[in-house]
């Protein structure tokens, strides 16, 4: 089961390497704040932290991780992806504003 | 609940839905679409999470949820224009250190259950490498933060030694790992105190490691801990074995990579000079 994960990582992880190749500098901060957000996956196992069998009682300690731990995530994927927004959204208004071509 | 086929093929589609987000990303008439793409990919592997499992505290996670969206979304919107950069940096942050608490939370589901003892060593030693890592991103993104915006001087906060300290931090932190995962036979109390003290010890590292190095060079720094957290959002995913979690994390931790040095490159800078020197204070360029 473990090896079959490496395997899905280390395929990911070339796939990442080919992924990004030129980049015009204007868009370099949006594509760092936009996979930052992406990165923001981590909500899911934040979520699923909260997920499976619940000893009775004694398990604050779990519910307090797991909801600082969503919440977190969350501030993460949304601030992330409205921030990229606004980003993005400043750089083509700007382009076509300056060059009409 | 929902059939578990059916949980996986739209994981399938948010790994999809990231890999055409990322790429477009780095196009400059497809980039603002490409941004939509991912976040459609997020929410499908979110809606996904929820549905997939009989989560039993309904009430914390969307206590965690509204409270996150409200925060993020108000500091999205209220950041001014030139503060973005410090804005990504905390962002971050928060991604490192949701990270990190989910690996401690597992950690205590195997307390709680008393079975830290037969847990297997892969698991542990999974454990560490996701608090170290997220605790890493954690701290070195709010310095960066605070360095970018100026909270804290931005030029290379220096002492003699330091280099040293640094590499005392990391050897251990290594101890601890190899000591914290094979030791089955460990009282959970003293276990427990070790997962604390690595804890402890990744969250001054990412502060130590990031204090040294000059505001001028602080967004190379914000890409290359971006890409930390995506390797921590990948441990995180072997922690929870989650496909959809090593898959999207291990995309940003090596695209972050490739972005870093193209962004190294584009200042005329070596990454190994921007990490292990405290040039790039802003006036004083003295490099080659």
């Amino acid at each position: 089961m473990e090896i079959m994960l490496v395997f899905v990582l280390i395929l990911a992880s070339f796939l990442g390497f080919e992924l990004i190749s030129k980049v015009p500098s204007q868009l370099h901060t949006p594509l760092m704040s936009g996979s930052n957000a992406i990165s923001g996956i981590t909500v899911v196992g934040a979520i699923l932290s909260l997920a499976g069998t619940f000893v009775a009682g004694g398990e604050t300690a779990r519910i307090v991780l797991g909801t600082l731990a969503v919440f977190f995530a969350t501030i993460n994927v949304v601030g992330g992806y409205m921030v990229t927004d606004r980003m993005l959204s400043m750089f083509t208004s700007a382009k076509k504003e300056g060059k009409h071509d | 609940m929902i059939n578990e086929v059916i949980i996986n093929l739209l994981y399938i589609i948010a790994a999809i839905l990231f890999i055409f987000g990322l790429k477009m990303l780095g196009n400059a008439k497809l980039a603002r679409k490409g941004n939509l793409v991912s976040a459609i990919g997020m929410l499908i592997a979110i809606v996904a999470a929820l549905v997939s499992n009989e989560v039993l505290e309904w009430q914390w996670v969307a206590i965690g949820m509204i409270a996150g969206s409200i925060v993020g979304a108000i500091a999205a919107r209220m950041v001014a224009m030139t503060a973005m950069p410090e804005m990504v940096a905390l962002f971050n942050g928060t991604g490192g250190a949701a990270s990190l608490l989910v690996g401690w939370s597992e950690y205590q589901r195997y307390v709680s259950a008393g079975e830290v003892l037969d847990v297997s060593v892969f698991s542990l030693l999974i454990i560490t490498v996701t608090v170290l890592i997220g605790g890493v991103t954690f701290t070195g993104s709010i310095i960066a933060w605070g360095k970018l915006s100026e909270k804290i001087p931005s030029k290379p906060i220096q002492y003699p030694g330091q280099q040293i300290v640094n590499v005392l931090i990391v050897l251990l932190l290594i101890g601890g790992a190899v000591i914290f995962a094979p030791l089955r036979e460990m009282v959970i109390i003293d276990s427990y105190a070790l997962l604390i003290s690595i804890i402890v010890l990744s969250c001054i590292l990412g502060i130590s490691f990031v204090i040294p190095i000059g505001g001028g060079d602080m967004p190379v720094v914000i890409s290359l801990l971006n890409s930390l957290s995506g390797m921590a959002a990948c441990a995180a995913g072997f922690v929870i074995t989650s496909n959809v979690l090593i898959v999207a994390g291990a995309l940003v931790g090596s695209s972050g990579i490739i972005l870093t040095t193209i962004m190294c490159k584009a200042m005329n800078r070596k990454l190994t000079n921007v990490l292990f020197s405290g040039f790039g204070s802003g006036k004083t360029q003295s490099g080659p």
